[in-house]
C-alpha cells in the first residue's frame, strides 16, 4: 500500500449545476454548435475557418464534427461570400459569416448596409434575410491603424441591420444564439481582447439572451457608466476599484444591443444615480456613445446633474508605438477620471 | 542572364540582409522589443531582390504588409527599418506604421499596406499620376496570391488596361493565404494566367531564380515606362515561415514539404553561382559576418532611438493649416480632434 501523500487538492470552482465555466470563444463555439446540431439550415463560412481553425480559434473542430459543406473555408473575397450568405439567407438558408476582424468588413459594407439591410424594407416584406456576420473590433496589441478598429455605430446606425455586441461568455453564447434564431441580418460583434476572458455560461441548449435588453452588470447609486463589448470589462474594472478608492458606489450598463438600443434601462439607471458616462473602444465622435448622449438628455433632461461625459479612442488612425497606443486607448485611467470629472471630484 | 560577378554579388548581399534582418526581427518578438503583426518573407529573397533590381530609381514602389524584405532591397537603411519595428522616432515611418507599413518616399517606396489587395487601386492611381506628370516611369505592386481574389484585383488590372498605365503587378505566390493553398483558394491555380482577362502581358517565374526574376521584371518594367503597358509577373516562391511570427505554419502544410523548399534555399542558389564565378568561399562567409553586422547595428541604434511624444499623437493625421479649421471644435471630451490638433498635432 502506498504511503505516499495525496496531492493537496487545488480550489477549482465548482460550476453549478447546469453551468460551464469557460471562456468567451468556447461560449460562442458552443452556440455554433448546438444551432448547427438543431438546425441544418445553418452553416458556416469565412476565411480559415476551416483547416485553420479560426484565425482565432472561434471556430476550431467545427469543420471536423460538421464537414466542409457546413464549415466551408473561403478566399479572401469578403464582398463575395458576405453577399453570398445574403443571397442564400434569403432562400431560407441560415449562414453564419465569420469575417476575420472588423476592419475587413469594410471591404464587404456594400453587400451589408446597401444590400442585406434593405432587403426586407424594400421588397415590402416579401422575402427575408436571417444572415449572421460576427466579427471581431478591438485594439490594443499594436496592430496599427488598419487593424484597430471598432466600427460597430457604423453598423448601429443603418436601419436594417441589428446590432449586438456581448461582454461576457453567457452573453456569447446567448446573443449569438438569439441572432442565428433571428430572421434579419444581425451584426454579432466580438473582441479580440475578450475571446480569452472565461466565465459562467449556461449549458441548456435553448438559453438564449434575448436582442434588445440591457443588462444592469452592477449595482451603484452615484453614478452609471454605459459601455458595451470590452468597454463594458474596463468599466466593471473601473467601478470596482472607485469603490474601493473613493467610496463611489458606480452602477454600470452593459448594453449588450447596440440596435435595437434599450433606452429604458438605461434611462432607469441615469433616473436613478443623475450622472452619465458613455464609454466605447472606438472613436466617440458620430459614435454609439454620441447616440447614447442624445437619448439620455432627451429622456433624462430633468434629472442630470452633469453634462453627459464620453470616452472612448482617441480621434487618430491608431499609431504602432506601444506609447502612443497606449495614450490614445479608451483604458482605466481615462475612465476613471471622466467618471471623477462627472462627479466634480478631484483625482 | 548575364550579369556582372560585382552585381550578382550585391544582390546577394541584399539577400542576406533581408534573412538575417527577419531572422534577427523575429528574436526581437519574441524578446516583446516589436509588437503587432510580423510577416516574415524568408525564402522570398530571391523574388524580393530581383524584382527590385529591376526598378529604376525613379520608379516607385507599394507592397503588401509582408515588406521588410522589399523596404531593405529598395534601400530603405536597416536602422530606419529596425527602428520603425521597434515604433521608435527614427523609423522609416516615425514609429507610427510599424512592421505592415514601412515607407520611403525618397526611394519612391508608397509605402506598406494592410488590407488584402487594398494597394492595388493605389499603385493603378500612382501609375495614372505618373502619365499625368509626364514622368516615364513605372510602377512595381507586389501582391500576395490571395490578393487576386478580391475584386480590387480585377478592378485595377481593368483600369490599368483601358488607361494604359505603367504598373507592374507583381504576384508573389507563395502557395498559401494565411493557411489556404492557392488550389483551394484560386480557380484558375496559374494566376498570371488571369490577366488575359483584361489583354495583359504576364509571365510566370520561378521566383526562387534570382536571374530569372530580374530578367522577366526587366523586360515587363521596360514595357510599362517605354509603352505605358500594365503587366502581371507571378513569381513562384515560398515562405519558409508561419503567415506572421505568430504561426507556426504547420497546421495546414507537412513539414516535410517545408524541408524540402529550405533545401533549395534561394540564397544557397546565389551562393552557388558565385563559387561558379571563382568568389572564395572565405570571402562568401565575409559577406554573411558583414550583414549580421548591420542588423546588429540596427538593434543598437533602434534601443538608442526615442519612442514618439505622447504630444505628438495627432502627428501627420491633416495637412499643416488645418488648424484653424477645427478652431469651432470647442475643448472638453471627448479626447477629440480640437485638441489633439491643437496640441501641436500638425506641427503648427
Ligand atoms: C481584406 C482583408 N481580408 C483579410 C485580411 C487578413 N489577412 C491578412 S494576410 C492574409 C493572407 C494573404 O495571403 P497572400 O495574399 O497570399 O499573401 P502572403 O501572406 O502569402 O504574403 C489575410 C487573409 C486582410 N488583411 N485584409
Ligand atoms: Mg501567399
Amino acid at each position: 500500500m502506498s504511503t505516499t501523500q495525496a496531492p493537496p487538492q487545488r480550489a477549482e470552482p465548482v460550476d453549478r449545476p447546469g453551468f460551464e465555466t469557460m471562456t468567451y470563444r468556447e461560449a460562442l463555439r458552443l452556440a455554433m454548435r448546438e444551432e448547427m446540431l438543431r438546425d441544418e439550415r445553418v452553416f458556416v463560412m469565412g476565411e480559415e475557418v476551416g483547416v485553420f481553425d479560426g484565425a482565432y480559434k472561434v471556430t476550431a473542430g467545427l469543420l471536423g464534427e460538421f464537414g466542409s459543406d457546413r464549415v466551408r473555408d473561403t478566399p479572401i473575397s469578403e464582398e463575395g461570400f458576405v453577399g453570398a450568405g445574403v443571397g442564400a439567407a434569403m432562400l431560407g438558408e441560415r449562414p453564419i459569416v465569420e469575417i476575420m476582424t472588423i476592419n475587413f468588413l469594410l471591404v464587404a459594407m456594400d453587400q451589408v448596409v446597401n444590400h442585406a439591410a434593405k432587403i426586407g424594407a424594400m421588397f415590402g416584406g416579401e422575402v427575408r434575410c436571417p444572415l449572421v456576420i460576427r466579427t471581431p473590433n478591438g485594439a490594443g496589441n499594436q496592430l496599427t491603424a488598419q487593424h484597430s478598429q471598432s466600427f460597430e455605430g457604423w453598423f448601429a446606425g443603418t436601419p436594417g441591420l441589428k446590432v449586438l455586441a456581448p461582454a461576457t461568455p453567457a452573453d456569447a453564447k446567448g446573443l449569438l444564439k438569439a441572432a442565428i434564431r433571428d430572421d434579419d441580418p444581425v451584426l454579432v460583434v466580438e473582441n479580440l481582447a475578450i475571446y480569452k476572458e472565461r466565465g459562467e455560461v449556461p449549458l441548456d441548449p435553448d438559453f438564449i439572451t434575448p436582442i434588445g435588453l440591457a443588462a444592469v452588470a452592477r449595482e451603484g447609486t452615484d453614478v452609471t457608466l454605459i459601455a458595451h463589448s470590452y468597454a463594458t470589462v474596463r468599466a466593471l474594472h473601473v467601478a470596482e476599484r472607485l469603490e474601493r478608492t473613493h467610496g463611489i458606489s458606480a452602477e454600470v450598463v452593459d448594453l449588450r444591443s447596440l440596435r435595437p438600443l434599450d433606452v429604458e434601462t438605461v434611462a432607469a439607471s441615469v433616473a436613478k444615480t443623475s450622472r452619465a458616462v458613455c464609454i466605447e473602444e472606438g472613436w466617440p465622435t458620430y459614435g454609439v456613445s454620441a447616440e447614447l448622449a442624445a437619448r439620455i438628455q432627451y429622456v433624462c433632461f430633468d434629472d442630470l446633474d452633469a453634462p453627459v461625459e464620453r470616452v472612448g479612442m482617441a480621434e487618430v488612425p491608431l499609431p504602432y508605438a506601444k506609447e502612443l497606443e497606449n495614450a490614445a486607448l479608451p483604458n482605466e485611467q481615462r475612465i476613471q477620471a471622466a467618471v471623477l470629472a462627472t462627479l466634480g471630484r478631484a483625482a | 542572364m548575364s550579369i556582372a560577378t560585382s552585381t550578382l554579388r550585391g544582390l546577394y548581399e541584399q539577400m542576406l540582409l533581408i534573412r538575417v534582418f527577419e531572422t534577427e526581427a523575429e528574436r526581437q518578438y519574441k524578446a516583446a522589443r516589436i509588437g503587432g503583426y510580423c510577416h516574415l518573407s524568408s525564402g522570398q529573397e530571391a523574388a524580393t531582390v530581383g524584382s527590385t533590381h529591376a526598378l529604376d530609381p525613379g520608379d516607385l514602389l507599394v507592397t503588401g504588409y509582408r515588406c521588410h524584405g522589399f523596404a531593405l532591397a529598395r534601400g530603405v537603411p536597416a536602422d530606419a527599418v529596425m527602428a520603425e519595428l521597434f515604433g521608435r522616432v527614427d523609423g522609416c515611418a516615425h514609429g507610427r506604421g510599424g512592421s505592415m507599413h514601412l515607407l520611403d518616399v525618397s526611394r519612391g517606396y508608397y509605402g506598406g499596406w494592410g488590407i488584402v489587395a487594398g494597394q492595388l487601386p493605389i499603385a493603378t492611381g500612382l501609375a495614372l499620376g505618373l502619365v499625368r506628370q509626364g514622368r516615364a516611369q513605372a510602377v512595381l505592386c507586389e501582391l500576395g496570391d490571395g490578393a487576386v481574389n478580391m475584386g480590387a484585383w480585377h478592378e485595377s488590372l481593368n483600369l490599368a488596361a483601358v488607361w494604359r498605365l505603367p504598373v507592374v503587378f507583381l504576384v508573389m505566390n507563395n502557395e498559401y493565404g494565411m493557411g489556404t493553398s492557392v488550389e483551394r483558394a484560386s480557380a484558375v491555380t496559374d494566376l498570371y494566367r488571369r490577366a488575359a482577362s483584361y489583354d495583359l502581358p504576364a509571365e510566370r517565374v520561378d521566383g526562387d531564380d534570382l536571374l530569372a526574376v530580374a530578367q522577366a521584371s526587366a523586360t515587363l518594367l521596360a514595357g510599362a515606362r517605354e509603352e505605358r503597358r500594365a503587366a502581371v509577373l507571378e513569381l513562384v516562391t515560398y515562405r519558409h515561415r508561419g503567415h506572421s511570427v505568430a504561426d507556426a505554419g504547420l497546421a495546414y502544410r507537412t513539414r516535410g514539404e517545408i524541408d524540402e523548399h529550405i533545401q533549395r534555399d534561394p540564397i544557397f542558389r546565389v551562393r552557388a553561382l558565385l563559387a561558379q564565378e571563382g568568389v572564395s568561399d572565405d570571402e562568401l562567409d565575409g559577406l554573411m559576418g558583414a550583414a549580421e553586422e548591420q542588423v546588429a547595428a540596427a538593434v543598437a541604434a533602434s534601443v538608442a532611438s526615442p519612442p514618439p511624444a505622447v504630444s505628438t499623437l495627432a502627428t501627420g493625421m491633416y495637412a499643416p493649416g488645418s488648424a484653424a479649421q477645427f478652431a469651432g471644435m470647442l475643448p472638453g471630451a471627448p479626447f477629440g480632434e480640437r485638441e489633439l490638433v491643437f496640441a501641436g498635432g500638425l506641427g503648427e
